[in-house]
C-alpha cells in the first residue's frame, strides 16, 4: 500500500457516521444539552421578571447564553468517551491526517448539538417574546456561531481529555474563546430588534468561522497528540 | 511532537540522515547554549543583584516623583496619581502574555526546557499584575466614574486576560507529566494570543454598541511632561521588578527540575556546607 | 523493519529504561517481559508512535520514524490496553469503523467469518454493551486477524481470553510471522506453540541508569 492510496474522504464520512450512530443510540445523552438549554432559558424569566417588555429586550442574550452553556456542557464528552475506551489511540494511529479526523468529530458534534440548539431557538425566542423581526438574525447568528463554538471548544476538550473531572477546567479554557462569538451573536440579534442592518455582525462571525475552520482542527490535533503522552 | 507527514517518501540513507542532523545541530549550538538551564542559572546569578538594585532605585525615584512631586491634574485632582501603579501593571499584564506566547513557540519548535520554565514562571506573575491592574482600575474608577466597576472596553478585556492567565495556570496544575504540561500550555497560550486581538476588537465594538460614550481613559490628552517622565520611569521600574521576580522564580524552577544533575547537586551540597 | 537505538524513557522522574536497542525483522516475534511498572506499555506506545516523550531513535524501514509516520501508520496495527470497542455499536460496526481508520476495508463476509473464529458467532448484531470484557477484546482480536498490516504491536493480547482463544491467537500469530509479518507484544504468558520463533526481551535489564547519557547532554529536551 502506498501513501497515495489513502482515502481520506471515506474515513471522514465513516467517522461522522459512527459518531452520529453513537448519538442516536444514546438519545438520553444527546438530548441532555438541549434539555439544559430549555431549562436555562426558562429560569431567566423566573429569576428576573415575567414582563413582556423587559424580556423582549433580553431575549436575544438569554437564548445565546443558553446555547453557549449547552455547548459547553456537551463538550466534555467530545473526546473523553473515545479516550476512555481506547478509541482515541486508534484515531491518533490512523494514517489519515489527524486534523481531518478531528474535523469529522467536530462535524458530528455540531450535527448532534448545534443543530438541535438552532431548531429549539425559535421556540425559546417565542417564549421570551423576542420581536419577530429579530428571528432571522437569531437563527443566522446561531447557524454561524454554534459550529464556531464546537470548533473553539474542541481545543479545550482536547487539552483536558486526560484530566480527571476536567469539566470546570474545560469551561475556564473555553470561555475566553467564546466571548467574541457571544458578543457578535447577541449584537446581531440586538441590532435586528432595533430594526437596523445586522449583516456586519454576521460577516464578522463568518470570518471567525473561517478562521476557526482553518486553525482549530490543527490546534486540536496537536493538543490530542501532546496529551497522548499522558 | 509526532506529526503526520504525507510528503513523498524520500530515499535517504541512514548515514546521510545522521550527517544532516549533525550539521543542523552545529548551527544551533549558540542557541542551545542560551537555552541551557545551567548557563542561565550562572548568568542570572551574576545579574540578579544589579537588576534588583536598579529596580529598587527606579521604583523609588519613579513612585516618589509621581506620587509626591508632580502637580495634581486639573480635572481629577490627586486621584489620577494611581496611574503610576495602574499603567505599568496593565502594561506588563499584556506584555507578559505575549512573552509567554513567544516562549510557547520556542517550547513547541525547539523543545527548549528553559522556555517552558519561563512560560510556567511568567503565568502567576502576569496574573498578579493583571489582578493588580484591575484592582487599581477599580479604585481609580470610584472617584472618577463614581462606581467601582464599569463595563468599559479596557477593563473588560483585562478581565478576560485574567481568565486566560487562570486557564494556563490551571491547565499546568491539572497535567502531571512535565513535558506534556509544557507543550499543552504552549498550545493554549498560542491559541490565547491569537484570540486576544479578536477579544479586544469585539469588546470595543460591543462597548460602543451598548453604552455609547462613557467616561473614557482611551482618549489621552497629551500628557504633560512632568507627568509623563515619572510614568515612564515607573514603567521601566516595573519591568525591572518583573525581571527580578522572574529570575528568582526561574532559578528555583531550574534547581527543582534539574535536581538530579551533578551541577545542581554540587550547588546544593556547597550551600549546605557553608 | 523496525529499529530502536539507544532508547531512553523516563516518567515521573524515574528512568524506566535506557540504552535500549532493538532490531525487529520480518518474520520475528518479540516478546517484551517485565514486572508491573517496568515500562512495557510505555515502550509499546513509543514504538507505535503514540508517545514522543523519549530520547534516542526509532527507525522505520531505514528512516527516522518522525519522517515516515504516514507510511508507518499504514503498516501498523496497535492493540492497546483498552480494546477500543464502542459499547453502543455491534461487533460488526466496531470492526468496520476501526478498519476504516486504518484505511483498510473488509467485506461483510470476511468480518462475519472472523467473528466466528473468535467465538462470537451469533453476537454479530448485539450491541457490545451487552458483551463481557473478554468478548470486547475478542472483537478487537477479530479485527486484528483480518488486518493485512505487516507490523503488529500488541499490549497484553491474552488478557481476559480463555484457553481456546489463547490457542487460536497463538496460531494466528504464527501464521502472521510465517507470512513475513512482525510482532512486538507484551505478555506474561509463555507462548508454548511459538517457542522456537519468539525472541524475549527483559525490560529490567535496561533499567540501570548509565551516567554517560546523563541529563546534561540530553537531545530531545535541552
Amino acid at each position: 500500500m502506498s501513501v497515495a492510496s489513502l482515502n481520506g474522504g471515506r474515513a471522514f464520512l465513516d467517522l461522522v457516521k459512527r459518531d452520529l450512530v453513537l448519538a442516536f443510540r444514546t438519545p438520553g445523552q444527546t438530548l441532555n444539552p438541549v434539555a439544559f438549554y430549555l431549562m436555562v432559558a426558562s429560569l431567566f424569566p423566573l429569576g428576573i421578571a415575567p414582563e413582556k417588555a423587559l424580556l423582549s429586550q433580553l431575549a436575544g442574550g438569554i437564548v445565546w447564553i443558553g446555547a453557549l452553556l449547552a455547548v459547553l456542557l456537551s463538550l466534555d464528552s467530545l473526546f473523553r468517551s473515545d479516550q476512555e475506551d481506547g478509541s482515541l489511540d486508534q484515531l491518533l494511529l490512523s494514517p489519515h491526517p489527524l486534523p481531518l479526523l478531528v474535523l469529522a468529530k467536530i462535524s458530528a458534534h455540531w450535527l448532534t448539538t448545534g443543530v438541535a440548539l438552532i431548531v429549539m431557538a425559535p421556540l425559546l425566542a417565542l417564549m421570551l417574546h423576542l420581536p419577530t423581526q429579530a428571528f432571522p438574525a437569531l437563527l443566522l447568528s446561531l447557524l454561524l456561531g454554534t459550529p464556531l463554538m464546537s470548533l473553539a471548544g474542541g481545543i479545550g476538550a482536547a487539552l483536558t481529555v486526560r484530566v480527571q473531572r476536567g469539566g470546570i477546567l474545560l469551561t475556564l479554557l473555553s470561555l475566553p474563546l467564546y466571548i467574541p462569538v457571544l458578543i457578535f451573536g447577541t449584537g446581531a440579534v440586538q441590532t435586528a430588534v432595533e430594526g437596523l442592518s445586522y449583516s456586519g455582525h454576521l460577516l464578522w462571525m463568518a470570518a471567525l468561522l473561517m478562521l476557526g475552520l482553518c486553525l482549530a482542527p490543527l490546534a486540536i490535533a496537536a493538543s490530542l497528540r501532546i496529551v497522548a503522552d499522558g | 511532537m509526532p506529526g503526520y507527514c504525507i510528503k513523498p517518501l524520500r530515499a535517504v540513507s541512514p548515514e546521510r540522515q545522521v550527517r544532516v542532523t549533525v550539521e543542523k545541530r552545529m548551527n544551533w549550538t549558540f542557541f542551545h547554549k542560551l537555552g541551557s538551564p545551567k548557563w542561565f542559572y550562572e548568568i542570572s546569578g551574576k545579574w540578579l543583584p544589579w537588576l534588583a538594585i536598579l529596580a529598587a532605585l527606579l521604583m523609588a525615584v519613579g513612585l516618589t516623583w509621581g506620587l509626591m512631586f508632580t502637580p495634581p491634574d486639573y480635572l481629577q485632582g490627586n486621584s489620577y496619581r494611581i496611574i503610576f501603579l495602574h499603567v505599568p501593571t496593565a502594561f506588563l499584564a499584556s506584555a507578559i502574555y505575549v512573552m509567554m506566547a513567544c516562549a510557547g513557540v520556542v517550547t513547541l519548535v525547539w523543545k527548549m526546557k528553559l522556555a517552558d520554565m519561563a512560560l510556567k514562571c511568567c503565568a502567576p506573575i502576569g496574573a498578579s499584575f493583571c489582578l493588580m491592574a484591575l484592582i487599581t482600575g477599580a479604585i481609580w474608577g470610584k472617584p472618577t466614574w463614581g462606581t467601582w466597576w464599569v463595563w468599559d472596553a479596557r477593563l473588560t478585556s483585562m478581565l478576560i486576560l485574567l481568565f486566560l492567565y487562570m486557564g494556563v495556570i490551571a491547565l499546568r496544575g491539572a497535567i502531571r507529566t512535565t513535558n506534556t504540561a509544557a507543550r499543552a500550555c504552549a498550545i493554549l497560550t498560542l491559541v490565547g494570543v491569537i484570540n486576544i486581538p479578536i477579544i479586544k476588537f469585539s469588546v470595543q465594538w460591543w462597548n460602543t454598541l451598548h453604552q455609547g460614550a462613557t467616561l473614557k481613559l482611551t482618549e489621552k490628552p497629551s500628557m504633560a511632561p512632568e507627568m509623563l517622565w515619572p510614568l515612564l520611569i515607573s514603567i521601566a521600574a516595573f519591568y525591572l521588578f518583573f525581571t527580578v521576580v522572574l529570575f528568582l522564580r526561574l532559578r528555583t524552577e531550574i534547581l527543582d527540575r534539574e535536581r538530579r544533575t551533578k551541577w545542581v547537586h554540587n550547588i546544593v551540597t556547597a550551600g549546605a556546607g557553608n | 523493519m523496525l529499529e530502536v537505538a539507544k532508547l531512553r524513557c523516563e516518567r515521573d522522574d524515574r528512568v524506566l529504561f535506557s540504552n535500549l536497542s532493538i532490531q525487529l525483522s520480518p518474520g520475528e516475534l518479540l516478546q517484551i517481559e517485565g514486572c508491573n511498572g517496568a515500562g512495557k506499555t510505555t515502550l509499546l506506545r513509543v514504538l507505535a508512535g503514540l508517545s514522543g516523550d523519549y530520547r534516542g531513535q526509532v527507525i522505520w524501514r531505514g528512516q527516522k520514524l518522525s519522517r515516515v509516520y504516514a507510511d508507518f501508520r499504514l503498516s501498523t496495527f496497535y492493540f492497546g490496553h483498552k480494546p477500543a470497542v464502542k459499547t453502543e455499536l455491534t461487533p460488526v460496526e466496531n470492526i468496520l469503523w476501526r478498519s476504516s481508520l486504518r484505511n483498510e476495508s473488509y467485506s461483510e463476509q470476511s468480518v462475519f467469518s472472523a467473528l466466528e473464529h473468535v467465538n462470537l458467532a451469533g453476537y454479530e448484531d448485539i450491541p457490545c454493551g451487552q458483551l463481557s470484557a473478554g468478548q470486547h477484546r475478542r472483537v478487537a482480536l477479530a479485527d486484528l486477524s483480518l488486518s493485512t498490516t505487516p507490523l503488529w504491536i500488541l499490549d497484553e493480547p491474552f488478557t481476559a481470553i480463555d484457553v481456546d482463544g489463547v490457542a487460536w491467537l497463538e496460531q494466528r500469530l504464527a501464521q502472521h510471522i510465517s507470512e513475513g509479518g512482525a510482532v512486538v507484544m507484551t505478555s506474561h504468558q509463555s507462548l508454548s506453540k511459538l517457542s522456537d520463533r519468539v525472541r524475549k526481551l527483559r525490560l529490567e535489564a535496561f533499567s540501570a541508569v548509565d551516567e554517560e547519557t546523563g541529563h546534561e547532554e540530553s537531545e530531545a529536551w535541552l
